[in-house]
């Protein structure tokens, strides 16, 4: 009898790209009903705009580069870039906020570099940087969460969404500034740190709401851990980093340097690192140059935070520690096996 | 006391299917028609055929003798008449076809007369060497290398360890663990033998926790003979626990260094099936002729071990399981993780076959084409040899050797586990290999080239010598014939002066006569 012959293993393949993408989407459910409750319709309908946009631009793109679309967009990799966008937009953000965000990410950040597994920088993060320079005012659009005052109905946000003003609704009286941004502001007015977080803005770790939302994103985290798709080393060493970074300038003056679990638990730090840092196209793939890239982006991101022109950090902090990647890799090649030193000085 | 164990970096845990054939006690397999004997069953060079066509052979009768040191003798595996020696597609990755010795069976399975062997303390380990190396005995864990080569490591390296390698971490296969329940004296001994040999008395054997009967077969043996230099080591299951580096890592700490052989750190590594052929071979004075053979995988009706003469073909042994299910879909020898399919069951178990596995459809890959490589370096986390497989594929599909090479593309064991943890389905052991053989081809241009280049300017010094040589030969020649003249000259000088004194005399006598004369008158 005759056979069909192939190369070895002759064994089933353990994993799949759109079921790992599949898991990382279900581990920020929690994070991303987290903002809902907190901070309205308006999230879900940014998750709705961008991940239509995504899966448009990543089909239009795929159909000009005559790649095949159907098998591709199953590979939920444009999705997860549309849907990690929209959870970084304010609720009160119009529709074409996302669009523009998702398509300059798939667009430009991912396809034109050869789609999934080719491009250098975090797609998601490049569609929130264009965002956040090109449309300050819109992006910082954020109101305080549902716990201190209502968030806008669910006809009001689509009203919002199409870009119309509400008449049941007073935009400037409702949008606030978002705790990192009080204390960024506040700072910069001398107050001490004990003074403005004496604000209702302020819950126990971090802001109101905000904190809350930081656990849910640390629990999706903690599974994905757990069940493997992602490693431990980039996360623990960004949430590492950061804590080393703030509670050293804790202590050298208390006052004016809000404590660590502060920077933990505001912001984007939880969602940046289990699920931004994470990518695993853009970050570091050795297991010491992870340690290095997570550690760098948590002190990139206290620098930033602190120095820097914005409340938060996480974007930028990721697209820097993007570009040194190869340089991470190569010298952090483990030593292999029957080898005396580590393969980093051969060449 | 519980031996120390060691790690080494990520492994698989794989499903054993190892029940599927070792919940039926081992058989003898039936004579074939028909034997192919391939001539080569080991590296080196194909042994010599010492019969010819029409001849008759009996059991265990050499048929081709081993030349050179890496090669290994073949003998008969059952009596019958050699029809002829030809060329059979063999079992080799590659699916080429090499010489064979094809036997027609009598059916009376008539045994050559042997010698046995019992008193073998008494013989210089040079004496049990060649008897080993005369029975054919080659590694029976899948690399057929000549045992008789690994007993005998030279005097420069002290051997302190001889470790006995009964992992068996491939999954479905199940003949080590079979043999150790089995024959576990026969392994034992065939240790004792090895250590004789190598004038060592330490002995490691490693054995996978999944395999207790095994372990408790052989513990039994030891304590009963009370061998107490022979340990019997429970060793975690994780695939590739049964390659020779990371069982020795595992057992001792101690990595083989790159480009080295297990005897330069001063272990000798063998499985526990050439351990028994040992036995064999000298206690029983019998050539390796037949082995264990797990034939199993959900395409075959009834899987089992059998003890299988070298030569048979693949299809009697499959109607001796029962013949395939209706969804056998691929023929594999060795182990679903590093086992090479084959196109036909008309080819013949060789030594170095431990499992003849028949896959159904469903076990197999689904041949779905692949995804870019996302970089999530779930294939470093399992490389045992602590490669960065995505770089290597990086630079593989660049075509871009050199970094490859870097990378150490030739580490790689081959093993499989990225292949089996890559989301993105890339066939990287694939890659690997054809990366290797093109730095391969390249290095062998480069030496055609180098070659080429010495020829020629060995060819320009000689051509360059030979006019240097010329230029020589005239130089002498003119030396000499400027030599010559000069001679001649002076010759004629002489004859000159010569004829001028006997001028000069004639005339001084004429002169004087012509005074006689003169006088005279």
């Amino acid at each position: 009898m005759d056979f069909s012959t192939a190369i070895s293993p002759h064994i089933k393949p353990r994993n799949r790209v759109d079921k790992m993408m599949l898991q990382v989407l279900l581990a920020l459910i929690p994070g991303a009903l987290a903002m809902i409750w907190f901070f309205g319709w308006g999230i879900l309908f940014n998750l709705l705009v961008a991940s239509a946009t995504a899966i448009a631009c990543e089909a239009l793109i795929l159909k000009l580069r005559n790649k095949p679309v159907r098998s591709t967009l199953c590979d939920l990799s444009a999705l997860l870039t549309g849907i990690l966008l929209a959870l970084a937009l304010p609720p009160l953000a119009p529709w074409w906020l996302a669009f523009v965000g998702t398509a300059f990410a798939i667009i430009i950040a991912k396809q034109l570099y050869g789609g999934l597994g080719y491009n250098p920088f975090n797609p998601a993060m490049i569609g929130y940087v264009v965002l956040l320079i090109s449309f300050p005012q819109q992006m910082t659009a954020w109101i305080p969460p549902s716990t201190i005052a209502a968030t806008p109905s669910f006809l009001e946000s689509l009203q919002l969404l199409l870009g119309l003003i509400p008449e049941s609704l007073n935009i400037d009286a409702m949008t606030m500034a978002t705790p990192l941004d009080t204390m960024k502001t506040e700072l910069g007015i001398n107050r001490t740190t004990g003074e403005i977080m004496d604000n209702e803005l302020f819950g126990t770790f971090g802001g109101t709401g905000w904190e809350w939302i930081a656990n849910a994103y640390l629990l999706g985290g903690i599974w994905l851990i757990y069940k493997r798709v992602i490693s431990w080393h980039i996360p623990v060493a960004l949430l590492f980093g950061l804590t080393t970074i703030s509670f050293i300038f804790f202590l050298t003056g208390p006052d004016s340097h809000p404590y660590p679990f502060f920077h933990l638990f505001s912001g984007a730090i939880m969602l940046g690192a289990f699920f931004i840092a994470t990518d695993p196209v853009t970050a570091s793939t050795t297991p010491k140059g992870r340690l290095i890239y997570g550690f760098l982006i948590g002190l990139l991101i206290y620098i930033i935070r602190s120095y820097g022109g914005y409340p938060d950090a996480v974007a930028f902090a990721v697209l820097i520690m993007n570009l040194t990647v190869p340089l991470i890799d190569y010298y952090t090649q483990p030593r292999v096996f029957g080898h005396a030193s580590e393969n980093n000085h051969e060449q | 006391m519980k031996h120390r164990l060691w790690d080494y970096n990520g492994g698989l845990h794989l499903i054993g299917h190892k029940s599927l054939s070792n919940t039926r006690k081992p058989l003898a397999a039936t004579i074939p028609k028909e034997l192919i004997i391939p001539l080569s069953q080991s590296i080196g060079h194909p042994a010599e055929p010492i019969v010819a066509q029409g001849q008759r052979v009996l059991k265990g009768e050499k048929i081709a003798q081993s030349v050179g040191v890496l090669s290994a003798s073949v003998h008969a595996s059952s009596s019958g008449i050699v029809r002829e020696i030809t060329e059979v597609v063999v079992p080799h990755p590659s699916g080429l076809k090499a010489s064979c010795i094809v036997i027609d069976t009598d059916g009376l399975d008539e045994e050559a007369p042997s010698s046995g062997l019992v008193q073998y303390e008494k013989l210089p380990p040079s004496a049990l060497v060649s008897i080993i190396q005369d029975a054919g005995v080659v590694g029976l864990g899948g690399a057929a290398f000549p045992s008789s080569i690994k007993l005998n490591p030279g005097a420069n390296r002290t051997i302190k360890t001889l470790i006995l390698n009964g992992a068996e971490c491939e999954p479905y296969i199940t003949c080590d663990d079979m043999l150790m329940r089995d024959q576990a004296l026969a392994v034992i001994e065939g240790a004792r033998i090895i250590l004789h040999t190598l004038g060592i008395k330490h002995c490691l054997i490693g054995v996978e926790d999944n395999k207790p009967e095994a372990i408790q077969a052989l513990k039994k043996v030891c304590d009963e003979l009370v061998y107490r230099n022979i340990d019997v080591v429970e060793v975690p299951t994780l695939y590739p626990t049964g390659g020779e580096k990371q069982l020795i890592k595992i057992l001792t700490g101690d990595e083989i260094p790159v480009g080295k052989i297990p005897a330069d750190i001063g272990i000798v590594c063998h499985n526990v099936g050439t351990a028994t052929a040992i036995f064999q071979a000298v206690m029983g004075g019998k050539p390796l002729i037949s082995r264990l053979i797990t034939v199993t995988g959900n395409g075959i009706h009834q899987p089992q071990n059998l003890e299988v003469p070298i030569g048979t073909p693949i299809r009697d042994l499959i109607a001796q399981c029962g013949g395939y299910t209706d969804d056998a879909a691929r023929l594999v020898m060795g182990g679903p993780m590093m086992g090479f399919a084959l196109p036909n069951d008309d080819i013949p178990v060789v030594k170095a076959t431990n499992s003849i596995l028949v896959l159904a459809q469903a076990d197999l890959p689904a041949s779905k084409q692949s995804l870019p490589c996302i970089r999530c370096g779930k294939c470093a986390e399992v490389c045992p040899m602590d490669l960065l497989p995505q770089q290597l594929y990086w630079y593989g599909r660049a075509k871009n050797n050199e970094k490859a090479q870097a990378y150490n593309l030739f580490d790689c064991i081959e093993c499989g586990s990225c292949d089996v943890v890559c989301p993105s389905h890339i066939p990287l052991v694939q890659y690997f290999r054809a990366t290797k053989s093109a730095v391969r081809t390249a290095n062998n241009e480069q030496q055609k080239a180098d070659n080429a280049r010495q020829r020629n300017d060995a060819h320009l010094l000689r051509l360059e010598q030979a006019k240097a040589e010329r230029a020589e030969r005239s130089r002498k020649k003119k030396a000499q014939l400027e030599d010559r003249k000069k001679s001649k000259e002076t010759i004629d000088a002489s004859v000159e002066r010569a004829k001028n004194k006997k001028m000069a005399r004639t005339q001084e006598s004429t002169n004087s006569s012509d005074t006689t004369l003169e006088n005279k008158s």
